[in-house]
């Protein structure tokens, strides 16, 4: 009980510090413009014969969180190490875990909004055709998960450094390689240039990346696999972000 | 309260504490004491759980920090160095934010929170941004979440640090009423702090405890310490100087001005007389010879010869 509070505790004072500074209303703003805009002019939204979301608001989105995640999830640890808050927080009667989870679910929650926020576009195609409400549905799932997951990957990466900047740059430069790998002409490229022998080794490389079970999701099933996929990985960055926090006090 | 035992910390190859035990019982306030460098914020990080020492135990309240940090930590309160606060909060805010990481919630966290900023004199700053306070004040907020769920353990690692002479008293004579009731640990380079506040004070150099004892212990062994001050004036030929040799028990003289009628300096005594002693015998001598006494008091020691004397400096 007294975990759940604390984690709560944390949760409450991460989520405010987004808000009572411009960084959740600017990265929502950039956000939702990046993915209307992505969907009206590169999308061809109106000029698909088709009330789904799925290709031309849905695919753009692993590009914008690439981005905009480890924009969000940037200051988690390196502003604590910077501020030297890391050792009034880590000598609270709570355990290192409940701090950390409090952080990452306020940061999941910005991203919540930030979803949530994009209503319109479904309101729309509600209303100019009937659109199958199961891959919409799944398509938000994959996509939040997508968001999460960049997420964690930044927690872990700032849990190592005190600078925001450099947390920023290695975490956008792991979602990209993340995503990237999943793209299949990336994929069949790598491949040509490799021997024969090493296609199965590329190919497993490639399932183990994001964008392959972003796809699989988005199609409309939520497929108990992806789901656990997406939550091994973030599992397993909260664990390194776990380790980065106590191999520092050691 | 605190029991630390054989603390050892290292980073790499390099020591930062090398041994160090010492037990705090309530009612105490023990001063930390060491050059820049010397261990005591480390110790003090391991003290208070950031630190995973490298060997050795530290109990809190009877509970063992390695294996039960959580119900070590809730009995302490903790001042890092620097102070660091989020500085997106407001005073309020970060106090209740603290107050709930220490289990109050509701009713019982406002009344701590009042309470706290009551202490640390923040009323007027209380619905503040905390990056627009002034050092003084951001100093005593941190100090106020230290003692927002009044804990029976304090660690305070340099609490007057950058505060101006009326706040350094405020928060010497809060640290000195608080130590009646609690246990204290508080590091600090200011040497009157410890004399005016510390029942108990430890010297650490080169991760190592030097020195351990009241205040008073320590300055007895600054050397030159129960020595006797005197300034004499006699008469044109008088030898004073050669006269206060003559007395037994004399071991050193060392003046500070000294002619042919009068004499300023230290009668330094050796172990077979006591100070009391020896000053009866010079004021004895003086009546005498039919001198003028005008100055005569036994020096206590001061704590800076101490520090100055015991740690080895690394400064050339």
């Amino acid at each position: 009980m007294s975990s759940t509070k604390n984690i709560f505790a944390v949760f409450k004072r991460e989520f405010f510090s987004y808000f009572n500074s411009p960084v959740a209303y600017v990265i929502l703003v950039i956000y939702l413009l990046a993915v209307m805009g992505f969907c009206f002019f590169f999308g061809g939204f109106l000029s698909t014969d088709d009330a789904s979301l799925t290709r031309p608001f849905f695919m753009w989105h692993p590009w914008i969180y690439m981005v905009l995640a480890p924009a969000v999830g940037m200051k988690l640890w390196s502003e604590e190490h910077r501020l030297g808050t890391m050792e009034l927080l880590m000598t609270m009667p709570i355990s290192p875990w409940q701090a950390i989870l409090g952080k990452f679910f306020a940061a999941a929650m910005v991203w919540l909004i930030a979803l949530t926020l994009t209503f319109p576009i479904v309101w729309t195609v509600s209303y100019l055709g009937e659109p199958d409400s199961g891959p919409i549905l799944s398509s938000y799932v994959a996509s939040y998960f997508y968001a999460i997951s960049c997420l964690a990957v930044t927690s872990a990466v700032s849990a190592f450094t005190r600078s925001q900047v450099i947390c920023f740059i290695i975490s956008v430069a792991i979602c990209l390689v993340l995503t990237l790998l999943g793209m299949q002409q990336v994929v069949d490229a790598i491949i040509k240039s490799l021997p024969a022998s090493m296609e199965d080794t590329v190919r497993f490389i490639s399932y183990l990346c994001f964008l392959s079970h972003f796809y699989d999701m988005s199609k409309g099933l939520l497929v108990f696999r992806d789901i656990l996929y997406f939550a091994s990985v973030i599992t397993f960055c909260l664990m390194i972000t776990h380790y980065a926090i106590q191999s520092k006090r050691a | 309260m605190i029991q630390v035992k054989d603390l050892r910390k290292m980073f790499g190859s390099k020591v930062a504490v090398d041994g160090v035990t010492f037990n705090v019982k309530r009612g105490e306030v023990l001063g930390f004491l060491g050059p820049n460098g010397a261990g005591k914020s480390t110790t003090m990080r391991m003290v208070t759980g950031y630190f995973n020492p490298t060997a050795g135990s530290v109990l809190v309240g009877g509970v063992d920090m390695l294996e039960k940090p959580e119900l070590a930590k809730s009995c302490l309160g903790y001042l890092p160095e620097n102070a660091p606060l989020y500085s997106d909060m407001s005073v309020v805010g970060f106090l209740g934010f603290t107050a709930e990481l220490r289990g109050l919630y509701g009713a019982a966290k406002m009344k701590a929170v009042d309470r706290a900023l009551d202490t640390c004199f923040l009323d007027s700053v209380r619905n503040q941004s905390v990056d627009t306070l002034s050092k003084g004040y951001r100093h005593r907020t941190c100090f106020a979440q230290s003692i927002i769920h009044d804990p029976e353990v304090l660690i305070l690692d340099e609490p007057t640090d950058g505060l101006d002479p009326n706040q350094k008293h405020e928060v010497r004579n809060l640290i000195k009423r608080m130590g009646e009731t609690k246990a204290i640990v508080f590091s600090t380079h200011i040497l009157e702090e410890v004399e005016a506040v510390c029942s108990r004070a430890i010297i650490i150099d080169h991760g190592k405890i030097v020195a351990d004892g009241t205040p008073a212990d320590l300055k007895r062994r600054a050397p030159g310490a129960d020595a006797i001050h005197v300034v004499i004036r006699g008469f044109a030929g008088s030898g004073i100087r050669a006269e206060l040799e003559k007395i037994i028990g004399v071991e050193k003289i060392e003046p500070k001005s000294c002619d042919d009628s009068s004499f300023s300096g230290r009668v330094l005594s050796t172990h077979k007389i006591k100070p009391s002693e020896l000053a009866l015998e010079i004021a004895a001598l003086v009546s005498a010879k039919s001198w003028k006494l005008e100055e005569l008091h036994r020096e206590e020691g001061r704590l800076d010869e101490v520090f100055r004397s015991i740690t080895r400096s690394d400064v050339v």
